[in-house]
């Protein structure tokens, strides 16, 4: 430890903030890279099928694809409220 | 057989042009029969930075239109003579490049080249996906900053899906790390992402570390490229790069801050 790191006034630091954020990014753009266009839509359009019937949120429903050597998987994954019948 | 590089980035103002003077310079001083083109149709100014921009009689537009020769539009460069630059066309028509016009004069240019620079535009419009498109080997220049990181990832997804050798099967383009304006001693004090930070990112292959250095202005303002200046340190960098892409080893430098006289007193790593 050198004479100077005593008055170095500590806080942290950009560097690590932007690199936290790269990679949050980053890993966010490459996994949507390889997806189908269509898909936001499809999510949008299942998501109005699904309110028809039940009550969920806008964040209840997830979609991811997925893409290995020799097959493509769409997972749609509903989280269903404790009350799922609409009362009407 | 010869080979086409592409200095690429995504993101505009990280150093393509400079780089791809640089290293197209250094090629042919080391023997190498090198072209360098310049794909920013529209916006040329590689022609500047080699300091032949009053020379430029044909460009790249007129060859592909049948216009002009490829051998009257190639411009010998001053300080080498195993070095022309071709120069792009200040036309501000946008389709004035065609995949297959582009594919003929690279065609052309392999017979007698061994390197072939394809200096990209900034962006993802045509004149970059045309300049990468038939390259074997990418240079992708990269700031060690948020937008070109992220910039040079999303060039590395369509280099991997929208080349030439990606559509047809074929073995990928070559990747390599160009990490530009790099300044130790903000990376020191945690201002600025480090190459460490940066590969953890991209993991590509580390061609070299370039230092933010007043020489490269310098260069620029005397149309010289930055590698003739021997002397300075973004010059020796670049020309590290180049033994390195040669294959001559190199061990990496411009990485850790110098120690001056009063950090070597006060201690310091």
């Amino acid at each position: 430890m050198s004479l100077l790191d005593y008055f170095k006034i500590s806080k942290a630091s950009t560097a690590s903030l932007a690199k936290e954020r790269l990679q949050i990014l980053i890993a966010h753009e490459r996994s949507s890279q390889n997806q189908p266009s269509y898909l936001p839509e499809l999510q949008k359009e299942l998501l109005d099928v699904i309110r028809k019937y039940i009550n969920v949120g806008q964040d209840a429903i997830s979609v991811s694809f997925e893409q290995d050597e020799d097959q493509e998987t769409l997972e749609l994954n509903i989280v269903l409220p404790d009350l799922p019948i609409k009362n009407k | 057989m010869a080979r086409i590089i592409v200095v690429t980035s995504g993101k505009g103002g990280v150093g393509k042009t400079t780089t791809s003077a640089a290293i197209a310079m250094g090629l042919a001083k080391k023997g190498h029969k090198t072209a360098v083109i310049d794909f920013d149709v529209g916006l040329r100014n590689l022609d500047l930075i080699m300091g032949c921009e009053r020379r430029v009689v044909y460009d790249f537009v007129n060859v592909i239109n049948g216009e002009a020769t490829l051998n009257q539009a190639l411009i010998r460069d001053k300080n080498c003579n195993l070095l022309y630059i071709l120069p792009a066309s200040q036309t501000r028509d946008k389709d004035a490049l065609s995949q297959e016009g582009v594919g003929k004069i690279l065609e052309e240019l392999k017979k007698d080249f061994k390197y072939i620079v394809c200096d990209s535009p900034a962006g993802i419009e045509k004149g970059a996906h045309l300049a990468m498109y038939f390259a074997d080997d990418a240079f992708i220049v990269t700031n060690p900053e948020v937008s070109s990181v992220r910039d040079s990832d999303r060039m590395l997804g369509i280099l991997s899906s929208k080349s030439r050798r990606a559509e047809q099967n074929e073995e990928p383009i070559k990747e390599y790390l160009l990490l530009s304006r790099y300044s130790p001693d903000r990376v020191k004090l945690g201002e600025m992402l480090s190459l460490e930070d940066v590969q953890d990112i991209l993991s590509l292959h580390l061609l070299g570390v370039i230092p933010e250095s007043k020489s490269v202005l310098n260069a620029s303002n005397s149309g010289m490229p930055v590698i003739l200046d021997e002397k300075s340190d973004a010059g020796q960098a670049y020309a590290d790069i180049v033994d390195r892409y040669l294959g001559e080893e190199r061990p990496h430098r411009f990485i850790d801050e110098d120690k001056g006289f009063f950090r070597k007193l006060f201690g310091g790593k």
